[in-house]
């Protein structure tokens, strides 16, 4: 029953990772950009919802409503201002600006909040569980995967229903004739970026609420997005959250073995599935 | 000849430190078709490229309807009105058949072309609307190419080699159905290789050699002789 219970709580956890990856996921299959500086995003976004539940007394949940937008707008003006010229032939000068940009966040963040570990007060819901056969669930963790399955259906829907999504497959197959049917790839990439940005938001306060947190830990939300893109398989959103869950079962049943071995345990199980099948294990993108 | 469509003038076009175009001088009237020929590397492709705005030129080198449009990205261009057929049909491998022409359509612009005016034009495209447009024929893959321009509701379509890698019996069905395209009042441009073909379908016609335009007229007057010369530049 204790092993059952590590499992269903690393499922749940893997929902949270689910929503670090699908930032990723998305802007690397539509631009072919790997963002370093996504882990301090999430955590930027955290601080936002930090300062907004301070500043308003909303609850850190109501406080996504502002945030959210927030990040978008932040992404988008990002993607134009300074992304978009780091784009072309050269995989190099994207991954060098956006490990500068991660740097300038984290130093940016220490500077204004300082290195002092924060967390966001969501009352009665950080402790609520229910009982369900014999197991207790929270009601943070069942809630955080709910979220980031609604988060993925929807960008799902957004990728293969919507002229949006038309926009960002067409733009990423081939950026110039896509051109040629009237796309700006560098709005669309604008877009895509936003949306981006606004699942973030979505990752950071869930993460705020449920850990602290300081402007160093962004590092270690890219590897565990980065593990459960890998892992599911670039450029398939539902695999991205297959991803998650089993980084998050083998942390959680590593750490149910060995407190000491959580984080090493889902390094293994990511090194596993990359010897077993390279390009993950429900690859959608060749090439 | 009444007012152009179209008005290139000393067009210059470089890759990098090499120049493909060297002062091109061009006009298209309105509702007329024009073909351009010349042997490979003569520049046709990077015409058609610096018309539809994929190289970016001086602003006064290219008008469209007086408007000058050669420093136009491509998206802007497409929304004035241009559309290219290219090379190689490049069509999007991750959209299906019927997305591929709804995104030709994405520009918005009036006009009679709909996505049931494509498959009126191409039956066959109408029951393969879900495929994915890599499981098409080549034929079929140009009629796509062909359709998602249209679909623009452009003033003048640019057609780059569609005949290229196809049967001869699909080229023949494809340029039957030109007529029906041209006769909805838009202007044509269409780069081929198959000389008699090129002069059969065009009112005039245009030879390229080494980035300069080296033969114009009307298609039923130039002779063989005055192409091969234009062509391959030897008396």
């Amino acid at each position: 029953m204790e092993w059952l219970n590590s499992v269903v709580q690393g499922t749940l956890l893997g929902g949270l990772y689910a929503l670090f990856a699908a930032g990723l996921s998305l802007i690397f299959g539509v631009m072919r950009l790997v963002n370093i500086a996504h882990g301090d995003l999430i955590v930027l976004a955290a601080y936002l919802g930090l300062t907004v539940t301070s500043a308003t007394g909303l609850h850190p949940l109501l406080a996504m409503v502002l945030v959210v937008p927030a990040m978008a707008a932040i992404g988008y003006a990002l993607q134009r201002g300074v992304l978009n010229q780091t784009l072309g032939d050269d995989l190099l000068p994207p991954l060098l600006v956006t490990f500068g940009l991660s740097v300038i966040i984290q130093n940016a963040l220490l500077e204004v909040y300082s290195a002092d570990p924060q967390k966001m007060n969501a009352g009665a819901l950080e402790t609520a569980s229910v009982s369900v056969g014999g197991l207790a669930l929270g009601v943070l963790p069942l809630l955080t995967f709910a979220i980031a399955v609604a988060v993925i259906a929807g960008l799902q829907f957004t990728f293969y229903r919507t002229a949006l999504g038309r926009a960002f497959r067409a733009v990423s197959d081939n950026q110039d004739i896509a051109q040629l049917m009237g796309l700006n790839r560098r709005h669309i990439f604008g877009l895509a970026m936003a949306l981006a940005l606004a699942v973030t938001a979505v990752a950071g306060i869930l993460l705020g609420i449920r850990t602290s947190f300081d402007p160093s830990i962004g590092g270690g939300r890219l590897i565990f997005g980065f593990e459960a893109v890998i892992i599911g398989g670039l450029g398939n959103l539902w695999g991205t959250l297959v991803g998650g869950v089993i980084l998050g079962v083998a942390q959680t049943v590593g750490a149910k073995i060995d407190p000491g071995w959580q984080l090493l345990s889902g390094h293994i199980a990511f090194l596993l599935i990359l010897v077993v099948r390279p390009n993950g294990l429900f690859p959608r993108v060749s090439g | 000849m009444p007012e152009p469509v179209l008005q290139i003038a000393g067009l210059d076009a470089h890759y990098g430190d090499f120049q493909a175009l060297y002062g091109v001088d061009m006009a298209v009237a309105a509702g007329e078709v024009l073909a351009i020929i010349g042997a490979n590397g003569a520049g046709k492709t990077t015409l058609m490229r610096s018309i539809s705005g994929l190289i970016c030129n001086t602003a006064e080198q290219i008008r469209l309807r007086g408007e000058t449009i050669g420093a136009l990205r491509a998206d802007q261009v497409a929304v004035k009105g241009i559309a290219l057929v290219p090379e190689g049909r490049q069509l999007f491998p991750s959209l299906s058949v019927e997305e591929n022409l709804l995104i030709g359509g994405q520009v918005g612009r009036p006009g009679p072309w709909s996505l049931e005016a494509v498959f009126k034009l191409f039956p066959i495209l109408k029951e393969r609307r879900a495929m994915p447009s890599t499981s098409l024929s080549g034929g079929q893959q140009q009629m796509v190419a062909i359709g998602r321009a249209l679909m623009a509701n452009p003033d003048l379509v640019l057609f780059d080699e569609i005949s290229l890698g196809l049967a001869p019996i699909i080229i023949r069905d494809i340029y039957d159905a030109l007529p029906g395209i041209i006769g909805e009042g838009m202007t044509a441009v269409i780069v081929e290789q198959d000389i008699a073909k090129a002069l059969s379908v065009s009112s005039r016609v245009y030879c390229l050699q080494e980035g300069r335009v080296s033969l114009e007229g009307a298609s039923d007057a130039v002779s063989r002789k005055d192409i091969s010369r234009a062509y391959f530049g030897i008396e």
